[in-house]
Parts: C-alpha cells; sequence; structure tokens
C-alpha cells in the first residue's frame, strides 16, 4: 500500500498491526458481515495516520478487498490517507489530528452506558500523540465519569514525527500518569500476541477504564525500519519493498 | 412546551429549548463547566443521567460529543462563545467533516456581554464557524427565538454553532411568531422600501429603533432578522437588494461575520451599496453594556447614520 502509493506511514502501522490483530482476530466484539451494526465494540484508530494497520485488518477479516487498498491515498479511494468514517465502511472514528480519539471513544462509552449495553470502546494512541493536551482532558472525565467500557492502548513505539519521543518531548512513565489519572494499567509487550489477547480480555472485564501500555518497536518486522525516525512516514523505495517484503514473508 | 414568558436573555430562550427537548431520549447535554451560565443547569437538574459535566475542557467536550452522536445520540454542548474558539479545530476535524450532528451554543457572545472584558468578548466566533463545510450558525435576536430555533435543531441534519447573549434583550417574538421560525429562512420583521437593515442577534432590537427613527426622517426602512447566517437567506438578501440600499447590523466583526456573508452574496450576484455596522478590527474593554455598544459603534444611531449616508449620496441606483 505505502509503496504503491509512495506516501504513507509504514513505522507506526507495523508497530500496532499485532494489537489489531489481537482485536479483530481476538477479542472485539465485531462481525464483518455487518460492520455497522450498532451495538458492536467501537474501534477508534486515534493515530490516524497507522491507517495502512486498519485497511490490512479489514482486508483480513473481509470488509475491504484488495483493490480498495491499490487505492490508498488516491484520488476517490475508498482508503484515505487518513482513517475516515465517511469514507470506509467499518471505520468508526475520523483521524489524522492527534489527540482527539480518546475524547470520542469516551463519547461511546457514554453512549453504551445510556443504551444500557455492554459494548466497549477500544482507542488506540501513539506514545507521541498523548503529548497533545486534550488525551489528559479525556482521561480525566473517564475516570470521573466511571465509564467501565473503555479501553486506551498506547502504542509505545518511542518514536514520533521528528525523532525520538525521549528527543522531543518526554512523555515520562506512561504507566504511572494513566494510573494517577485513576486508570487502571497494564503493560504488555505488544508482539506478543497472547500478552495482547490476555490484556485485552483483563481490560473488557475490569471496572473503570484500562490503559494497556504496549512496548512495541516501531517498523516492526522490517529490519531497516525499525527503531528508525526515518521511516515514521516515508515510503520505501523499489529496493527497500523487495527486502521488505522477503523479510515478512 | 413548558412555557416561561418572562422577558428574557436568548441564553434563558437555549435553557428552556433544551427542557422542551428532554422527552426525546436521544438528547445529551454537555457542559463544560459554564452550565450555569448558558443555562443548560435547568436540564441537568431534570436530567442528570443524560448530562455529562466535562469540567474546564471545550476539546474534550467537542469530541465526547462526537462520540456520541455517532451511536445515534442528539448531543447539546454548551459554553461561552469565547470558548467554543478552542474547539473550534475539533469542530472542523472531530465534527464537521465526519458528517457527525452535535450542536454547539456559544453564550455571552459579543460585545454586549460587557463588564467582564475583551477576554469573554467573542467578535470572531459567527465567522470562523461560518468556514465550515456543512456548519450551521445562528445568532438568534431574543429568547422567543432562541428557543424556537434551538427546539429545530432536533431534526436538523448538520452540526451547528448557535450564539446566545448574556443580557436581556426585548421580546422580538411573541411565543406564537417564535414558533413559525425556520433554519435558514430570514424572518422580515418591519417593513420598507427605501433601505434594508439586515441584523442578527442583540442589533435586532437597535435595527427595529433605528427604523423608527428614519422613519422621523422620512425614510422607510425593512428590518430583516437573519438569525441564520449559514446557510443564509440568500432569496431575502436579493430582494433586499432591490431596496437599493442595504446595511448590516452585527456585535461581530465585520470581517467574516453577517456583513461579510451578505456581501458575499451581493458582490456575486446582485452588487448593491451597502454599509457594515459591527466591530471594526478591534478588542475590546470592561464596561457596561451599554457602553461598550457605544464605543464601538454598534447603536442604533451609528444605523440610522449609515443609512442615511447610502440614502442620501447621489449614485444611488
Amino acid at each position: 500500500m505505502v509503496y504503491k502509493a509512495q506516501s504513507g506511514h509504514p513505522g507506526g502501522s507495523l508497530s500496532c498491526i499485532d494489537i489489531l490483530v489481537g482485536l479483530y482476530r481476538g477479542v472485539m466484539r465485531f462481525d464483518p458481515e455487518k460492520p455497522s451494526w450498532g451495538d458492536r465494540d467501537r474501534f477508534i484508530m486515534s493515530k490516524g495516520h497507522a491507517s495502512p494497520a486498519v485497511y490490512s485488518i479489514l482486508r483480513d477479516v473481509g470488509v475491504l478487498e484488495d483493490s480498495d487498498l491499490d487505492g490508498f491515498r488516491s484520488l476517490g479511494s475508498v482508503c484515505q490517507g487518513h482513517v475516515d468514517r465517511k469514507w470506509t465502511e467499518g471505520v468508526d472514528f475520523s483521524a489524522g489530528s492527534l489527540g482527539m480519539g480518546l475524547s470520542f471513544g469516551l463519547g461511546s462509552a457514554l453512549a453504551a452506558r445510556l443504551d444500557v449495553s455492554d459494548r466497549h470502546a477500544w482507542v488506540l494512541l501513539g506514545d507521541g500523540e498523548i503529548q497533545e493536551g486534550q488525551i489528559w482532558e479525556a482521561a480525566m472525565a473517564a475516570s470521573h465519569l466511571e465509564v467501565t467500557n473503555l479501553t486506551a492502548i498506547i502504542d509505545r513505539n518511542r518514536i514520533q514525527n521528528d525523532n525520538f519521543v525521549e528527543d522531543q518531548m518526554r512523555v515520562g512513565d506512561v504507566a504511572s500518569k494513566f494510573r494517577s489519572f485513576g486508570w487502571n494499567v497494564i503493560e504488555i509487550d505488544g508482539h506478543d500476541m497472547k500478552e495482547i489477547v490476555n490484556a485485552l480480555s483483563e481490560a473488557k472485564a475490569s471496572v473503570g477504564p484500562t490503559a494497556i501500555v504496549a512496548a512495541t518497536v516501531k517498523g516492526k518486522g522490517v529490519s531497516f525500519m525499525e527503531d528508525n525516525p526515518a521511516f515514521h512516514g516515508a515510503a520505501p523505495n523499489e529496493d527497500q519493498y523487495a527486502e521488505a517484503m522477503e523479510e515478512l514473508s | 412546551m413548558t412555557g416561561i414568558s418572562e422577558p428574557g436573555a436568548s441564553r434563558d430562550g437555549y435553557g428552556d429549548a433544551l427542557l422542551d427537548l428532554s422527552s426525546d431520549k436521544r438528547v445529551v447535554v454537555l457542559e463544560a463547566d459554564l452550565g450555569k451560565s448558558t443555562k443548560s443547569c435547568h436540564f441537568r437538574a431534570q436530567y442528570p443521567d443524560r448530562t455529562f459535566c466535562l469540567g474546564i475542557a471545550e476539546q474534550n467536550m467537542a469530541l465526547v460529543g462526537a462520540g456520541l452522536a455517532e451511536a445515534g445520540k442528539i448531543p447539546f454542548a454548551s459554553t461561552f462563545a469565547i470558548f467554543s474558539e478552542r474547539a473550534f479545530e475539533q469542530f472542523r476535524n472531530g465534527i464537521a467533516r465526519t458528517g457527525l450532528v452535535v450542536h454547539l451554543c456559544g453564550s455571552h457572545g459579543g460585545m454586549h456581554t460587557g463588564q467582564d472584558g475583551s477576554s469573554a468578548q467573542s467578535t470572531e466566533d459567527l465567522g470562523i464557524f461560518r468556514t465550515l463545510p456543512g456548519m450551521t450558525v445562528m445568532h438568534p435576536c431574543d429568547r422567543n427565538s432562541a428557543r424556537s430555533l434551538t427546539r429545530n435543531l432536533l431534526s436538523h441534519d448538520y452540526p451547528s454553532y448557535t450564539r446566545t447573549a448574556r443580557n436581556k434583550t426585548r421580546e422580538i417574538y411573541s411565543e406564537a411568531e417564535a414558533d413559525n421560525l425556520e433554519i435558514g429562512v430570514a424572518s422580515e420583521l418591519r417593513a420598507g422600501e427605501d433601505a434594508t437593515i439586515i441584523a442578527c442577534g442583540v442589533m435586532v432590537e437597535r435595527s427595529l429603533d433605528a427604523a423608527e427613527e428614519l422613519s422621523n426622517h422620512g425614510i422607510e426602512a425593512r428590518v430583516i432578522d437573519m438569525h441564520t447566517l449559514k446557510p443564509i437567506d440568500k432569496d431575502a438578501i436579493l430582494k433586499a437588494a432591490k431596496t437599493g440600499a442595504i446595511v448590516t447590523a452585527e456585535d461581530h466583526s465585520v470581517i467574516g461575520g453577517l456583513g461579510s456573508a451578505v456581501a458575499e452574496i451581493l458582490s456575486e450576484e446582485c452588487p448593491t451599496r451597502m454599509k457594515m455596522v459591527g466591530v471594526r478590527d478591534k478588542f475590546g474593554e470592561s464596561g457596561s453594556p451599554e457602553e461598550i455598544m457605544n464605543k464601538m459603534g454598534l447603536t442604533s444611531e451609528n444605523i440610522v447614520q449609515r443609512v442615511m449616508e447610502l440614502v442620501q449620496k447621489p449614485g444611488r441606483t
């Protein structure tokens, strides 16, 4: 997708794809036959530039087709540059401006409470993204309003657009921060499927909002992208593409 | 209606309307620590389960509204007009762009808010929200019209921004008259063929006063309440153009507000001589509403003067 479009964000897509597999193939209440079913769990990809990960999992579960993915970032394509609920069936939230998804997930969770439904809202956040103040407005409100059906998963890949998070703006001890805001916190290896599924299941069952801090590797699975800030928002060239495909196969 | 017909401010009309709408269980109310001021507090007192107080956090409030709307709720969020601007990008990217319907009310709009001073006197709100595709923008002039137009939002398919005023204004519409108002359809309050005054919000009562004064000078001015700035009533503007002179009146910057919206239509469709009464690229200061409105040139005398300039100068078509 990213190679074909020659634009997009491979690094942050590869860091969170295992988590998405855990959600869509494991824990989430989602029917690919009825992606707009009202009582489905909501998945909010707040770091909307990781759209290739979302389109890939929607392809994997059968909501999208290969031809949809081929159009990624091109005029008229259902696969917009950043995930967009208006353009893509199965996408619940229109992202692209960081920091908004947790608030939206809180709204989803409150709506479920009003509907007396046990549906869950899952929000995937980037670790750079939590530099946005609105994240903490939402974190404070979620525990104050005592929502039980909201989970934030922090893709702690330690790299943001310009550089390493540590150098750009330290976010510090993410787990402690969420704990101090009144959240349950689970820390996992974000590439260990067993840990992912266990954490998601625990979050779904827990009372109160839960933050899963997932230690991940930006560009996971492609040696030259791994831990490399250059591949936050850059497409591979022809040689790199061939090398990446070989490593991933 | 749970009628409260005593004179009030347009913000009281917003509070009345939320109670009118309460029987629809899809209606939810969002607050950012200003419910006592915006008047959503009355709904909160009766329906605490459907009211979410989100603290002093307008950006979060906007997107919580979006999440509720996506699940079929009809959120009515409010704060001061000035702080609605703090959630502007959230409204752009999280609501207007995404096809979700969230209604935002900004109370205490404009210079009319008075003593709190320039930090509270939003004179950009109508202009900035007007730039968002698909966004409805309203500024009712009295309690009854604010109540009726807010009620109309229940079946409205687009997100909206409505500015209300802190201070009491004259009753322009009876409850029965207000019931007939429609979003996007301007209301002619006074007939006249010599000139037209197109006003919104607190400038409507001043426009009616101006028209009376002009009548003493032999000039009969039409007065239009343009309560909806977007989608704007183009037909009413083009009809007004036939009077040959148009003055707009708003408690808002002349950059981007009602005057701009009217000029956008006229300049393309029917160039007509016009003048704007509004805030001239300035910040306000503390003072009583009347003092600051006088200082900013937002009085009926200012409107009279602008109309006279147009009507009396040669070159009138």
